[in-house]
């Protein structure tokens, strides 16, 4: 049990990814190397082919590295994701219309093989997790974007995975809808505890939530700044106008800027 | 209402076109008939009997209408040759026949669908499907159905089939093909993101199918489905046309030609679109209800 407290959860050592196109080799990631404690949360930013994404899918298996070594929860990626220890959210909601918000959360415990009861019970607890307590019954479409956005929340959430890995969740939504969603996921990882990986291309958002943030930069792919977050665990939303916040997003800005000065 | 008054104008339009056509069509027949009687026609009375020759080149619509109506709802209600007021002779009425070509209609639309998702399910799940069914399925479209259709009712006869499933077979036939190439895009309609999601869970190959890709591709089917029995109809139809079958709406195209009763065809062909757009409509009843309950209405 001390053992894993203090491993890293999420370990890569000179992780590299090229993707054969048409137009010659891409080089998605280069020479990554990156560890990430229980409970840390861990937001990736950069522009646009810095590899944030590319990251985040190798670290569930949606991707495979061409060289360097990962694991996540002391295995590899493929025997995690059969473990199913992480839940993912995507930058599209991607809640099946012909199921209700309950049907929907209820889909990964349908196929992971929980009893009925189990599935009843872990659906409520999801969707007060994510306080959609009263839309179990609703259909997608009857939701805004930033609830549909909490119901794929609560689905991830729903088996109780120790891992959450989110790609640009909020990039569709807007700024005030972004806000209300940024402070609850505060608030719903201070409760669980969970591990979360958080792909943004917003540096308030990736400052606001982070106890770590890694800023990376395109072509290829690489990390050029890692920021220990010294804010507290504990933040309302007006610590965005703190002198710590500002200078921490200065710092990010300024790798953003030595990332592009490289090319 | 408001889509009613197009549909009426269409249809008005087609019906006023068909009694103009009527008259130059039939007028030479009048025009010798008077002759050799020794009578003049004025332009009345020659309009007057283009529409109502016995056996006229085009009957006019109306003519058709009563062979429908007498050959439907009198026969059933007051004559011996419908299904309930049965009798012996051959010439029995088209809901007879309609009910002999539906029968095959539907037994071959529902082996055809059947075997459209089938294959559609295979082609999608197995690579070497993929690349060798398709092929001969469009080659197996290319062939002439009236080429292919008098073989395959020979065969099976040389083996002992014979009624209803060798009819059944050439609906089929027509009927599997719009299902597979529909059901294969409906499977395949399930995005990067969706199949990304499904693999995070680590669903098996069956649960993606039964659990995300036969839901998506539910509006694809009912597209197809409207194709297939259509195609199904046609099937059932030229099926009975080389047999010499006794019943069936293709039996009765055949002797209505033989015998120069272009009436009869006439009320045939429109037998059969009737039961055509009938059960269209009736899988796009079944459309609407499936897609509202799953809040895939378009």
């Amino acid at each position: 049990m001390t053992d894993t407290s203090t491993a890293p959860v999420i370990s890569a050592r000179d992780l590299s990814l090229t993707f054969q196109t048409n137009d010659g080799p891409v080089h998605a990631l280069k020479d990554v190397s990156l560890d990430i404690s229980r409970g840390e949360f861990v937001s990736f930013i950069g522009p646009s082919g810095c590899g944030k994404t590319t990251f985040l899918r190798v670290i569930a298996d949606l991707e495979q590295p061409t060289s360097g070594t990962i694991t996540v929860n002391g295995m590899s990626p493929e025997a995690a994701r059969r473990a199913r220890a992480y839940g993912y959210v995507f930058q599209a909601a991607g809640l099946y219309p012909w199921r209700t918000i309950a049907g929907n959360i209820k889909l990964p415990l349908e196929i992971m093989g929980y009893s009925s009861t189990e599935q009843q019970s872990r659906v409520e607890k999801a969707l007060e997790l994510v306080e959609l307590s009263g839309f179990a019954r609703k259909f997608p479409w009857q939701l805004s974007g930033g609830m549909q956005q909490r119901a794929s929340i609560a689905r991830a959430l729903a088996f109780d995975a120790d891992i959450l890995l989110m790609d640009e969740p909020f990039g569709a939504l807007d700024e005030i809808v972004r806000d209300r969603l940024n402070e609850q996921l505060l608030e719903l990882w201070a409760r669980t505890e969970k591990t979360i990986g958080f792909v943004t291309h917003s540096i308030p958002e990736a400052v606001y939530l982070s106890t770590k943030i890694v800023v990376m930069s395109p072509r290829p792919g690489r990390i050029t700044d890692i920021i220990d977050s010294p804010l507290p665990r504990i933040r309302p939303l007006d610590i965005r106008d703190s002198p710590e916040f500002i200078e921490i997003a200065q710092r990010v800005r300024e790798g953003l800027r030595a990332g592009h000065l490289d090319d | 209402m408001r889509n009613l008054i197009p549909v009426l104008s269409v249809a008005a339009l087609l019906i006023a076109i068909w009694y103009a056509a009527v008259v130059p069509m039939n007028a030479q027949w009048a025009q010798d008939q008077a002759r050799r009687a020794g009578a003049e026609l004025t332009f009345i009375t020659l309009v007057a009997d283009t529409m109502s020759q016995q056996r006229p080149r085009l009957p006019a619509p109306h003519q058709v209408t009563t062979e429908l109506w007498n050959s439907t709802v009198v026969e059933e209600l007051t004559g011996r040759r419908g299904i309930v007021n049965t009798g012996s002779l051959s010439n029995r009425s088209l809901i007879y026949h309609g009910w002999v070509t539906l029968s095959a209609t539907l037994l071959g639309f529902a082996i055809g669908s059947v075997l459209g998702i089938s294959l559609a399910i295979g082609i999608v799940h197995n690579r070497a499907m993929d690349a060798s069914i398709m092929p001969w399925a469009i080659a197996s479209q290319t062939i002439p159905i009236l080429a292919i259709a008098p073989m395959i009712i020979v065969v099976l006869n040389a083996v002992g089939i014979t009624g209803l499933i060798p009819k059944a077979i050439i609906s089929t036939y027509l009927s599997f093909f719009p299902v597979v190439v529909g059901m294969v895009k409906g499977l395949r309609a399930p995005d990067h993101m969706q199949l990304d999601l499904m693999k995070t869970y680590y669903a098996s190959g069956s649960q993606v199918l039964v659990k995300l890709r036969l839901p998506s591709s539910m509006p694809y089917l009912f597209a197809s489905l409207k194709v297939a029995i259509a195609a199904a109809l046609v099937g059932a139809i030229v099926a009975e046309l080389p047999t010499g079958a006794v019943a069936g709406l293709g039996a009765r195209l055949l002797s209505g030609s033989y015998y120069g009763q272009t009436v009869q065809i006439w009320s045939a062909l429109f037998a059969a679109a009737i039961l055509a757009a009938g059960m269209v409509a009736l899988i796009g009843v079944v459309q609407r209800a499936t897609l509202k309950r799953m809040g895939m209405a378009a």
